[in-house]
């Protein structure tokens, strides 16, 4: 068999899961009904979404073009970086118009969450109450 | 004198490896600016460090990487299953308060990225104090049974890595 065939086969694979995946992701969007489940499938997504084709782009460039590409593994550890920094500003920003304080269960310590409650020694600030 | 130079030998390490990728071609001539961008940037941005952790078990990094990737791959299946196949009535979400040993802002960064990233659960927001993190869950069965998931496979890992 060829091996330029058995390689983008290969490739394709990768291609078509991470394919799944993003669709998969998007349904969830729809399909959900609250804001904070919402915000789990897209962040899964990305995942392996994005994973599936990064993985399929390296083999291309290892297998068929014959050179070693890191792009991809940047991108991931940027992905990594940033995918969770939006979702906590997702959540942070509707859990201030929409979750009140007593929906949340005990943070089990002295002080509430810090999303409505100040810091230790910064209580009288005030200025970043909504 | 090699600790004045290089004062944070990772982050000189990373700016390096970050470089050689970005331009995508290990050339003699990249190397050195890959080199001169790992020694001057940290040396500018060291008041931004003022007490920085240190890594005190890299092979131990290295094996919480690997547990992470393995957990995302396993966990975006699960989620996609209920995404799919489980009724929006049957959704048990929920919310879980972590309580945290972890100490370091940037080992609880590290934790709080990593819940996110594992599909099902979103870190929201720490306690005032940062004693505690509050999780949110698509569903779970048992939420108690989460909160020691997290604390047992990542949190222990990162009290070894960071302290």
């Amino acid at each position: 068999m060829d091996l330029t065939l058995l390689s983008e086969a290969f490739i394709a694979l990768f291609l078509v899961i991470s394919g799944i995946f993003g669709l998969v992701g998007s349904f969830g969007l729809v399909k959900l009904r609250e804001t904070m489940q919402r915000l789990h499938a897209p962040t899964k997504a990305t995942t392996l979404g994005v994973g599936g084709v990064l993985i399929a782009s390296m083999l291309y460039f290892l297998l068929v073009k014959g050179s070693l590409s890191f792009h991809e593994l940047l991108i991931t550890l940027f992905l990594f970086l940033t995918a969770p920094i939006t979702a906590g500003f997702i959540a942070k920003t509707y859990m201030l118009h929409r979750v009140s304080r007593e929906d949340l269960p005990s943070t089990g310590r002295d002080y509430g969450w810090a999303l409505y409650d100040a810091a230790p020694g910064k209580e009288d600030d005030g200025n970043d109450q909504p | 004198m090699f600790a004045r130079l290089v004062p944070h030998p990772v982050l000189s390490l990373t700016l390096l490896l970050v470089w050689l990728g970005l331009v995508n071609k290990v050339t003699p001539g990249n190397l050195l600016l890959g080199l001169a961008l790992g020694l001057v940037v940290p040396l500018i941005t060291a008041a931004y460090w003022p007490d920085r952790p240190t890594l005190h078990r890299p092979l131990k990094a290295a094996e919480y990487v690997a547990v992470v990737f393995w957990d995302i791959v396993v966990a975006n299946i699960h989620v996609a299953m209920i995404i799919l196949f489980k009724p929006n009535a049957n959704l048990r979400s929920c919310w879980i308060t972590v309580p945290l040993e972890l100490t370091s802002p940037e080992a609880i960064t590290v934790l709080a990225g990593t819940i996110t990233l594992t599909p099902g659960t979103v870190s929201t927001t720490l306690a005032a104090d940062a004693g505690s993190l509050l999780v949110h869950c698509l569903h779970a069965e048992d939420p108690d049974a989460v909160r020691d998931t997290i604390k047992a496979r990542y949190e222990s890992r990162l009290m070894e890595v960071f302290q």
